[in-house]
């Protein structure tokens, strides 16, 4: 079986006409992270005993049931779950050692759609701790590698996951995405990974990070799995109320209509210093695509750009600060000493910038460069229909590298996080390989605008077919 | 009354809304009647990681509905915010609450001592109870989440209380509204109405001659400290924390010094206040606006819905009916709670009314337990009828009677002496004759104090 080519659409239809058995391929996943997760660290967790005990159970269903894929349209998809998502009676990390031992008494809302699609838990994935971070690297465990290139970052903080469906061992992996961290990971994994709109799928259950930029995204091989998972995840959710009663699309029916005369825009502040001259190369490529596609491409300004950062850094912190005050050690978890260097750090920052005296020339200001922000993008969508742009302003760098640089680590986010400070969804897809390496592409529309995401990113792919250049597991 | 200092008191009452549900899940509202500790709860209320709140809708409603009561005004765009601070009863270390749009403020309270403002009514979620006990040989404290996120309302005053008897006053009258709108059962024993008083001593350069001379004492600047007294579960000891405390505070002033500021309960087996924390500066609790819960905009429709549903206000009531059934406010309080029971006693009333019937009689006779039906229970057809059961017993006057007195003394000489005697027992045998001479049954103690204001 070759998982590295595998995708869930593949996979359905094989599972459908027999060529192999959902216990097949579920065994195949957990062989393939013996072989190899001890030099990625991809898992923190895995879910063995229990996924073949499922597996079993689905290949009766699909013998006993004709109807079977139409009720549940991921049947047998094996998933890894970023370890922020808490799973009913499995160990849930957040990939941290202060909760290292929890086991939750309920599934996250996503959770528990998803296992009623039909999928099946590899394991919870490695991650930034809390999600504090864009390389993997702030993990309280061992760093995940990349498995392009085992000396480089697969990208964070959803990195185990990004790494788990690029080695193969899983199908779908889950992730947030507050300021970066299931765009960066895809992009750097060579991965289709969507942070869909604030508000499009339910956060409940999922552990939270900054409450207001948090949301539920996920990574896969291909446009069409995505599309697909999106179906399942989206939706209102009466324990969330920052979720929306607008209908969830039908996200995999629109892939394969033209997008003659789409309109994309080209934020003229995202070109600058900074941004590696072969990235921006790779990227000015793939717009020709587009452009070959009907598209038609055009410079549009996002003045308050520079601002994004600033605002961010004082915005998450402060909702950091407040969602990790539940961990007294009271309940559960361990006692707050045992909190890692990052987390400390964005816990007194945030602190201070919500303490009296200082909220309003700190917290107060940036939610106003927030609304600035938001509205450069609502400007721009009036001349436009999409954006696009880098998805990182270089290639996944080295381990280590950026890990001792607060400052520059946070840099790695410029292009990504004035997304989730306007609430809209970005939609990273490949966008060439430099140097051997992934190098992602990001695509930018308005609330609730992720079919038409779906849409061009799909003509895209099947023109590029990038997500067929498998890892190699250099440097390992 | 000649005082070198005026107290000034603000208070704050916390009481627990009777929603179904708590404020921010699911769970039962019921902390008080849960035959195990933490059986109401679930990851909202425990505070469990990637938990999430949702509003409670009808609690929101009925403190609008309040604030409506107590006529404030009431923000139409308002939201919930987070206050941070560790406490192990505090599952997520903070409380959502409301900090500076609060659904209600600017009220009014009237008391016979004169009206106590209301500066804001807010809505907050409970906390869970720590009970401090031994076990195993150790001292530890066990939390019960059961009560964690109850929906509490807060009812702030402005610090226009001038004594410990308008405090008092100002509480019942405050529970009575509460109860009255029919939100919360303010059971003060159990914490389900919590008080808290702010009191600090004014050195007065003038003599405040008259209580209610509010002019002078309205101009008076804020005294520069403010003790606060918390836990009280009882109107008695909210009056006499008070005055302990207003001895206290001058004792210290007449030192020449200044009283710490601090919170301090009170204990009332010694009848004492006592320091609890030290409170130099407000604590930062680092308030921002939830963001797991969007604002709150009332649309005209929904406020209007509200406002509608705020019965004829306590007050109003009363007055409508000392000047209709000319009946006294202390008594009819005491027949009703709810506005739907006051309803019940309108329609009462006004068959009374009717049929010519003595409104003040029926309502002393049901005060005094002359007649024991339930007045929410039975129609008023069946009220009515048992009051003139109740009624036809006694109505001789008073005239009439000593007329047949005067004729029973006369024809009984010998009892009459023993009587006078001091024979108690033959009052008795007076009492069944003139009974019988009148040919109807008159209530006992009536005729005794008659037969004896005439022998």
């Amino acid at each position: 079986m070759d998982l590295l080519g595998l995708t869930i659409k593949d996979a359905s239809e094989k599972l459908k006409n027999g060529t192999f058995s959902c216990s097949e391929l579920i065994k195949e996943c957990f062989a393939t992270i013996k072989k190899n997760d001890k030099k990625i660290n991809a898992y923190l967790s895995l879910n063995e005993k229990e996924a073949l005990k499922k597996a079993i159970e689905y290949d009766e269903l699909i013998k006993s049931d004709k109807e079977i894929f139409n009720k549940k349209p991921l049947l047998g998809v094996p998933v890894a779950l970023k370890d922020l998502y808490t799973t009913k009676d499995i160990r849930t990390t957040a990939g941290s050692k202060i909760i290292g031992d929890y086991s939750p008494p309920f599934n996250a809302t996503v959770v528990k759609k998803l296992i009623d699609a039909g999928v099946i838990i590899i394991g919870k994935t490695n991650q930034d701790a809390w999600g504090h971070g864009s390389s993997g690297e702030n993990t309280d465990y061992k760093p995940t590698k990349n498995p392009y290139d085992l000396s480089r970052v697969p990208g964070g903080s959803s990195s185990g996951s990004g790494a788990a469906v690029a080695y193969g061992s899983a199908l779908i992996g889950t992730g947030t995405d507050t300021g970066s961290s299931v765009r960066l990971p895809a992009g750097y994994c060579n991965l289709v990974g969507l942070k869909p709109t604030y508000g499009r799928v339910s956060r409940y259950g999922v552990i939270a990070m900054a409450s207001s930029f948090d949301t539920i995204g996920h990574m896969t091989k291909t446009v069409y799995d995505n599309a697909k998972v999106l179906e399942v995840t989206a939706g209102l959710d009466p324990y969330d109320g920052t979720t929306f009663p607008i209908k969830v699309g039908q996200y995999t029916k629109v892939l394969g209509q033209n997008i003659k005369g789409l309109k994309i825009g080209l934020p003229k502040e995202y070109f600058v210093q900074g941004l590696d001259n072969k990235v921006n190369n790779s990227i000015k490529d793939s717009l020709k695509v587009f452009e070959k596609l009907g598209a038609t491409v055009k410079e549009i300004s996002l003045p308050h750009t520079d601002y994004a950062m600033a605002a961010y850094y004082i915005l998450v912190p402060s909702e950091v600060s407040s969602n990790l005050s539940r961990y007294d050690g009271v309940r559960y978890g361990g006692t707050r000493d045992i909190f890692g260097a990052e987390a400390k750090r964005r816990i007194m920052l945030g602190s201070y910038t919500l303490s009296s005296g200082y909220y309003d020339a700190y917290y107060l200001k940036a939610a106003k460069v927030r609304t600035l922000i938001k509205q450069d993008f609502e400007k721009v969508f009036k001349e436009v229909d999409i954006i696009i742009g880098p998805t990182s302003p270089t290639i996944p760098f080295k381990l280590g590298e950026k890990v001792d640089d607060p400052l520059k680590m946070y840099l790695s986010d410029i292009f990504l996080c004035p997304v989730n400070l306007a609430g809209i969804p970005g939609l990273n897809v490949q966008s060439g390989f430099v140097d051997e390496l992934p190098v992602g592409m990001q695509i930018i529309g308005p609330q609730f605008s992720e079919e038409l995401l779906y849409k061009a990113a799909y003509l895209f792919e099947q023109e590029t077919q990038y997500y067929k250049i498998k890892p190699k597991f250099k440097n390992g | 009354m000649d005082n070198k200092y005026q107290v000034i008191i603000g208070m704050e009452v916390h009481a627990e809304l009777k929603t179904n549900s708590k404020m921010f899940c699911g769970c039962k509202n019921d902390p008080f009647h849960a035959e195990k500790p933490n059986i109401y709860t679930c990851p909202v209320c425990l505070g469990l990681p990637g938990a999430l709140p949702v509003a409670n809708k009808r609690a929101i409603e009925w403190t609008v509905k309040l604030g409506l009561a107590l006529g404030c005004k009431i923000n139409l765009f308002s939201k919930f915010d987070r206050k941070h601070y560790f406490y192990p009863d505090l599952p997520k270390g903070y409380q959502i609450s409301q900090y500076d749009l609060p659904f209600c403020y600017k009220g009014k309270v009237e008391t016979s001592l004169g009206p106590v403002g209301i500066t804001r009514v807010h809505l907050e979620e409970d906390t869970g109870k720590l009970i401090h006990q031994k076990v195993d040989g150790r001292d530890v404290s066990l939390i019960d989440f059961n009560r964690s996120s109850v929906p509490l309302i807060e009812i702030v005053t402005e610090p226009e209380i001038y004594s410990s008897a308008q405090a008092k006053e100002y509480a019942k009258k405050l529970r009575q509204i509460i109860r009255y709108l029919d939100i919360s059962n303010c059971d003060m024993e159990k914490g389900g109405m919590r008080l808290e008083a702010n009191i600090s001593l004014q050195n007065q350069k003038s003599n405040i001659k008259d209580q209610n001379d509010r002019s002078k004492i309205k101009n008076i600047e804020l005294p520069n400290y403010k003790v606060e007294l918390k836990n009280i579960n009882s109107f008695r000891f909210l009056e006499r924390g008070i005055e302990y405390e207003i001895k206290r505070q001058t004792e210290i002033l007449e030192a020449g010094k200044t009283p710490v500021q601090e919170t301090r309960g009170f204990n009332s087996e010694k009848g004492i206040t006592y320091s609890q924390r030290s409170k130099e500066s407000a604590e930062d609790y680092r308030y921002f606006p939830d963001p797991d819960l969007p604002p709150i905009r009332f649309d005209n429709k929904w406020f209007g819905e509200i406002k509608s549903s705020v019965p004829e206000l306590i007050d109003e009531v009363f007055r409508r009916w000392e000047k209709d059934y000319k009946v006294d406010r202390k008594i009819t309080e005491l027949l009703f709670e709810t506005a739907e029971e006051s309803k019940k006693l309108d329609e009462i009333f006004s068959n009374l009314a009717k049929q010519k019937l003595d409104v003040n009689k029926f309502v002393n006779a049901v005060a005094n337990k002359k007649i024991t039906i339930d007045l929410f229970v039975n129609n008023a057809e069946e009220i009515i009828s048992a009051f003139k059961k109740s009624v036809t017993v006694d109505d001789i006057t008073d005239e009439d009677l000593k007329k047949i007195i005067i004729k029973v003394i006369g024809a009984n000489p010998k009892a009459t002496a023993d009587l006078k005697a001091g024979k108690t027992q033959s009052i008795n045998f007076l009492v069944g004759q003139v009974m019988k001479e009148a040919k109807k049954k008159i209530e006992f103690d009536r005729l005794v104090k008659l037969i004896q204001s005439l022998v």
